[in-house]
Parts: C-alpha cells; structure tokens; sequence
C-alpha cells in the first residue's frame, strides 16, 4: 500500500488533487464575482461587503491560508505535468493533427499551461493592487472601512489596467473551458451522457464567468461608478 | 481502376541509437484499393529493387485485431479514419499526388528500434504488474458457476477489447497510457474474477505506468478519438475511482 504522499503524488493523485482544487478555485471565484458584483449596487456596497469580510478577523486568515495553499497545489502540479510531458516526448512530432471526434483538443484544452501561468502572474499583480494597495478610508455604521470601490474605480481609469484585466479574463475562460469538465473526470466522473452534460455545464461557467469579471473594468472605465466614488474620475 | 501517385515522407532511423530524419519516396502506379501497408508493401519492393533498405514497419493480422501496426499518418495514430487501424486503411481515402508524411508514434516510453518499429514493452510491464486474474491452474471452471449480469459483461467486454496498440500514447499530447491502463483496470476490476485482486491491481499498474516514463493525463480526450476499438476515457474516470477506493 502506498502512503497517503504516495498516493497523492501518484499520476492518479496528481489529477485527483488537481481537480480537487480546481473546484475549490472555481467555487471561490464565483463567489468573489459575487462581491465584485457590490460595483453595482448602492453607493456603499462594496466598502459594506470589504468591511463585513474584514471583521471575520482571524477566520479571513485561516480562508486567505487555505485559498493560498490550494492555488499552490494547483499550479504547481500543473507545472510539473507541462515539465513532465516534455520529457515524456523528447522528440517532437513532424506533423500532427487532431482526429476530432469524442477528442476534447481545442484552444482551451492546449493552452491549459499557458493561460494558467499567465493566470499565476496575474493573481500576483491582482493581490499586490487591490490587497495591498493603498486605500482611503471611510465611515460605514460608525466603523472605520477601507475605502476600496475608489481604488477599483481609480485603477480602472487607467486603460492598460482596465482592458488588461478584461483580457486575462477572456484566457480564465479558456482556462474554466476545458478545467471544469475536466475536474469532474479527474475526480472518476465517467459515462458519456454525464460527460457530455458536464462539457456543456463547463463551457456555459466558462464564458458566464469570464463576461461577468471582464465586464466591471471595461464598465469602469467607460464611466461607469464614478458618481458614487469619493475620487474625481477624468 | 484508377492509380495515383503519392509523395512519401518517412522517418528513417538505423537503430535505437540512430539520430534519424525523414526521407521521401515518390510512389506511383498506387491502386486505390490497395491498404495502406500493402502500399508500404509495394514501396519495400521498389527499395529493395534500387538497392535501397526497405522501410521497417510492424504488422502482423493485417485485419484490425493485433494492434501491431500502430504508426503515425500525416500527425494521427493509425491514419485520418476513426475506428480503423492502419491497416485498414485504404489508399482510396487519399489522392493523387497526395503527400503523406509516416511517424513512428514518439514517446520516451516507446523507444524507435528501427523506422516505424517502436519497443512497446513498456506496455507488457504494466500488464505484467496487474493486468491479469490470479487463478488456480488446472481444468477450466464450469462457466455458469459466477453469474455476471448482462450490463457488467458488456461493459467489461467493451474496456477488455483494447487490443494495445499504443495509439492512446502516440496521440496523447502527454504521450499518457492512461487510456491503455484505464481499460485494463476497468475491464479486470469490473469482473467478479478480477474484484479480489482490484486494489492490488489498480496501485501497481497506476505506478508501472510512472515509471515506465509516460505523461500526465490531461483529458485531452484525443486517445479515445485514434482508438481503433473505440475505448472510452470512462475507462480512465473508472481506474481513479478504482485507485481513490484503493487508497481511502
């Protein structure tokens, strides 16, 4: 019997864990396009919805620990299966082609490493401008918030940020495409009827999502929100 | 009964420790019902009548059940048809002065011995590990005496039809045999003969195929598109179903 590293690392393992995770990353991005969605509603909503967060206190932590340790996971098996498919086929072939049929190759599926990096780097930028960055503060109920709709609105007036952002969406769409289905068999979901529905499932999350992240910059910075924001927008 | 001419692109390697490259051949006079190894057959006689080697290929049954011929046609295991082996290809689904371009199927697992003959032995040892039911030896049992529903028999006998030609591997952009292990395990662990023996099986052929130097699965889905016989990735989702009861 192999231990529970063993098994984990095992190409069984390494698909599992990564399925595992993927639908906790999917999971948790729906629900932060739930808070991104404050944008739209009263003018203090999404200082509102950054203050509730922000007095879970030390269980914010344990979630930011958590969220970091599964994305983690996620990308790092990710890599190792690229570095791994290199040295699996050290010679390339001259030509090849898909045979089509019940084959899930597509833009989305052979770009699953590239737009994951790009994903990585993202989430790095993303945090060090929204998490860390430097924020006003306002009153909400007589508790002092940070003021974080003007800072989103002021990022997104500047057009590298805004389409930037809307368009590393566009390859989180590619990157849900094939990943959600993907998850499910990963996990032992098999039988073509559930398979094919799955497919269907996926790519409709897929494109929901990636219109509904992309949407608020490109929103923003065509004026939308700057009426209730504190900063003057241009 | 028309003939055509077609422009040949094939990987020449001496030996194992060969560099290789591509060498073309023009071939006319090639007879639409001809198969494709039989086109292969006729291009081996001109080379051999111009003092050339002729190109190395394996086959054996020529009818689409051994699984010997597996070779990559213009970058797809087995030639552009969907359930069909190369050798069951016909000349008649190209034209003329087509060209084609002939692979072996490359992985790191399946080392080129010569031209198109690859060592698929990696395959043999994820077998060797598990893909088999342990029983006494000695007269057959009576055949009735371990009812196997219908469905279950069907299903099995669908993953038992992998006839291991390595295709899974050669399309799989991972060059992953997860399609060839996953059809193993599905059929031996879905059988009452195979149940004992399902998580012994199950671990030793998962790690056989690690070592043996194959990729990732990545469902890309595309070995289940170049199987010959048509294996499902089902096959796949059942062995980690197989192997997550196995560990827990």
């Amino acid at each position: 019997m192999p231990t529970l590293l063993q098994a984990a690392t095992s190409q069984v393992g390494r698909k599992v864990l990564t399925g595992a995770t993927g639908i906790f990353l999917v999971l948790f991005i729906i629900f932060h396009l739930g808070g991104n969605l404050a944008i739209f509603g009263e003018a203090d909503a999404m200082n509102r919805y950054s203050l509730i967060l922000h007095n879970f206190g030390p269980l914010l932590w344990i979630a930011r620990i958590g969220l970091l340790v599964v994305f983690v996971i996620h990308a790092w098996i990710g890599i190792s299966i690229w570095f791994r498919k290199r040295t699996a086929r050290p010679q390339k072939y001259e030509v090849y082609s898909s045979k089509g049929g019940p084959s899930k190759q597509s833009l989305s599926s052979r770009s699953m490493a590239f737009t994951g990096v790009v994903l990585l780097i993202f989430v790095v930028f993303h945090i060090n401008t929204f998490a860390l960055g430097d924020t006003g503060t306002v009153m909400i109920d007589g508790q002092e918030a940070t003021d974080i709709k003007s800072l989103v609105i002021e990022t997104f007036q500047n057009p590298f940020y805004a389409f930037g952002y809307a368009f590393v969406m566009l390859l989180l769409g590619a990157h849900l495409g094939h990943g959600v289905w993907s998850a499910f068999i990963s996990l032992g979901l098999s039988g073509k009827k559930a398979s094919a529905i799955l497919y269907t499932i996926g790519g409709i999350a897929a494109v929901v999502l990636a219109i509904g992240f992309l949407f608020i910059p490109i929103y923003i910075f065509f004026g939308g929100g700057c009426e209730a924001a504190l900063i003057s927008c241009e | 009964m028309s003939e055509m001419t077609i422009n040949l692109k094939i990987w020449r390697q001496k030996s194992i420790d060969d560099q290789g490259g591509f060498q073309t051949y023009q071939l006319s006079e090639v007879s639409e019902h001809m198969s494709f190894l039989e086109m292969l057959d006729v291009l081996n006689e001109k080379l051999i009548k111009e003092d050339i080697d002729p190109v190395e290929f394996d086959y054996d049954c020529r009818e689409g059940i051994c699984g010997s011929c597996n070779m990559v046609v213009n970058g797809s295991a087995h030639g552009p048809k969907r359930l069909t082996a190369v050798c069951q290809l016909h000349m008649r689904t190209y034209n003329d002065g087509d060209t084609i371009v002939i692979e072996p199927p490359r992985a790191a697992a399946f080392p080129v011995i010569r031209d198109l003959v690859v060592d698929r032995s990696a395959l043999d040892r994820i077998i060797e590990v598990g893909g088999y039911v342990s029983v006494k030896t000695g007269a057959a049992p009576e055949a009735n005496l371990i009812p196997v529903e219908q469905e279950v028999s069907n299903t099995a006998f669908d993953y038992a039809t992998c006839i291991g030609c390595g295709a899974c591997v050669a399309a799989c952009p991972n060059s992953s045999a997860a399609l060839f292990t996953g059809a193993k395990v599905a059929h031996l662990n879905s059988l009452p003969q195979g149940y004992p023996e399902r998580k012994r099986r199950t671990i030793a052929m998962v790690d056989q195929m690690a070592k043996e130097g194959f990729g990732d699965c990545s469902n890309y889905g595309e070995c289940e598109a170049v199987c010959p016989v048509g294996i499902s990735i089902s096959s796949i989702a059942e062995m980690r179903k197989s192997y997550l009861k196995a560990v827990l």
